[in-house]
């Protein structure tokens, strides 16, 4: 119930007396109600439940959790990853050269509702 | 998607596994609050690739279990009246009440509708104005504001063929009532990320400070999760009981005053009953005396009904964190999610319906670990 996903603002227009915009999640675009965000301006990133603008997602706060979390490994770039020194030890092989860290881009049938839980 | 990706890096989850398990040195016990969390841990697994010492016991934050049964079966009442347009969330249809559910009164002919927003409701009622067009608003204080901006819009609009059934809920009151039940073993909340994004933190740091419990408000995604855990647990180690955000990007200290203001026009609070858990004092919120007309139980005269609750379902107990899931003897067996006993079976966000999908499988009844009997 409280799901609520990241989408982009699109347009803004009044209607009925109500702020109201267009908002894509991906692909998928929906009327959003932006009476609780009055000054989000169109190219900007909120959070949305039920048809609702609830917060603005603050995109320079999401890189800096990112970078925070990139920095936890510093320790394990310099003395090398715990995992496979314990793997070492317990006598396995050597696993082969690792795929890239970061998953490719997400299939573009990857649903909204699917991926948001 | 942008900003919902980037929150399930595997490699970044790696790291944060790593850290959180150089930091636990003895065994922990978190609460999540959210039932969104609890599938987004059982989806993932993080609940089985987090250290041996740390259990996440699942918390009572899905509305539609906890919406009482009175409630429910008002809710059917309601929706059997040939006058009525019954608008919901579809989560609510197959919330069982005494004998039936919603998707029942539909088959019997009643004009049970389900929408994506309260706003696509009081749109219902303005296309029928010769019907009563009803929406069960159900909700913590993250849906809460979308069904005050709808009644509030109603009364602008002069819609008086709407109305709305309230059964909404707030989590400080519950933690509190958890916190204070001697069955209590959780040492730490992930505190609900969307409900503080409208809410903001301000209602915690005494909550925090009074049960000396650590509360870490907590997004949705995997990264976010274990960013959540890894706060807890570092303050558990240090000895510290404090709020801290774990979800910045979504959630400010002040949450979102427009709405919080909308909120306190609109509702009172008010005692709540909640399913399979008893009435918690402050606990939820009613229309204000300035909004009644548009309150479904005083337009329609309910009034008191008798509610039978199945004796085996234990979904109060899984609510509360006392058992999970898989504990309970009827589940997987006598209760399913086209069976159910309780409305923890059926919700999107219920603990039982995320043991059904994720966990039912693989041999044996259930990889997980049978938790200490609390």
């Amino acid at each position: 119930m409280c799901l609520a996903v990241p989408g982009k603002v699109l347009t803004i227009e009044e209607r009925d007396g109500t702020r109201m915009a267009t908002v894509d999640f991906g692909g998928v675009v929906k009327d959003v109600c932006l009476e609780y965000l009055p000054d989000l301006a169109v190219g900007e990133y909120t959070i949305v439940h039920v048809g609702f603008a609830l917060q603005r997602l603050d995109e320079q706060s999401a890189q800096q959790t990112l970078a925070l979390f990139q920095g936890l490994g510093l320790m394990e770039e310099e003395f090398g990853d715990a995992w496979e020194q314990a793997a070492e030890q317990a006598g396995e092989p050597a696993p082969a050269p690792s795929p890239p860290a970061a998953p490719t881009a997400a299939p573009a049938a990857a649903a909204p509702e699917g991926s948001a839980r | 998607m942008k900003y919902l990706d980037e929150f399930q890096d595997p490699a970044l989850a790696r790291r944060l596994f790593d850290e959180i398990r150089a930091t636990v040195t003895r065994p922990w016990a978190l609460m999540e609050v959210c039932g969104g969390q609890t599938h987004s841990i059982i989806r993932h697994g993080i609940d089985q690739l987090l250290p041996d010492e740390i259990e996440l016991i699942h918390g009572p934050g899905c509305p539609v279990c906890v919406t009482p049964l009175e409630m429910i079966d008002k809710a059917l009442e309601i929706a059997s009246r040939p006058d009525v347009i019954f608008c919901s969330f579809g989560d609510m249809l197959r919330v069982p009440g005494t004998g039936r559910d919603l998707f029942t009164v539909r088959g019997e002919g009643g004009d049970v509708r389900v929408v994506y927003s309260p706003l696509d409701a009081l749109r219902v009622a303005r296309a029928n104005p010769d019907k009563q067009v009803v929406f069960f608003g159900i909700g913590f204080e993250t849906t809460a504001p979308p069904n005050a901006m709808t009644v509030y819009q109603a009364r602008r609009l002069g819609i008086r063929n709407f109305s709305l059934l309230v059964s909404h809920v707030r989590v400080p009151p519950a933690i509190e009532a958890l916190m204070t039940s001697p069955d209590c073993r959780v040492q730490a909340f992930l505190a609900a990320g969307h409900v503080c994004s409208v809410m903001g933190t301000e209602e915690y740091p005494e909550l925090a400070e009074r049960h000396r419990v650590p509360i870490v408000v907590t997004g949705f995604e995997p990264l976010d999760i274990l960013a959540g855990v890894r706060l807890a647990v570092r303050q558990l180690e240090r000895g510290e009981h404090r709020v801290e955000n774990a979800y910045p990007r979504a959630v400010r200290a002040e949450g979102n005053p427009a709405a919080r203001a909308m909120l306190a026009d609109v509702f009172e609070v008010t005692d709540r009953a909640w399913r399979g858990i008893g009435t918690i004092p402050a606990s939820g919120w009613r229309l204000a005396e300035a909004y009644r007309e548009f309150d479904a139980e005083h337009r329609f005269a309910v009034g008191d009904l008798t509610t039978v609750e199945p004796a085996e379902c234990r979904s109060g107990d899984v609510l509360q964190g006392l058992i999970k899931p898989h504990e309970c003897e009827a589940f997987g067996t006598r209760c399913t999610p086209r069976t159910p006993l309780g409305a923890t079976m059926v919700s999107s966000e219920g603990a039982c319906a995320a043991y059904y999908l994720y966990r039912r499988l693989g041999g044996v009844p259930t990889p997980v670990k049978a938790a200490p009997v609390g």
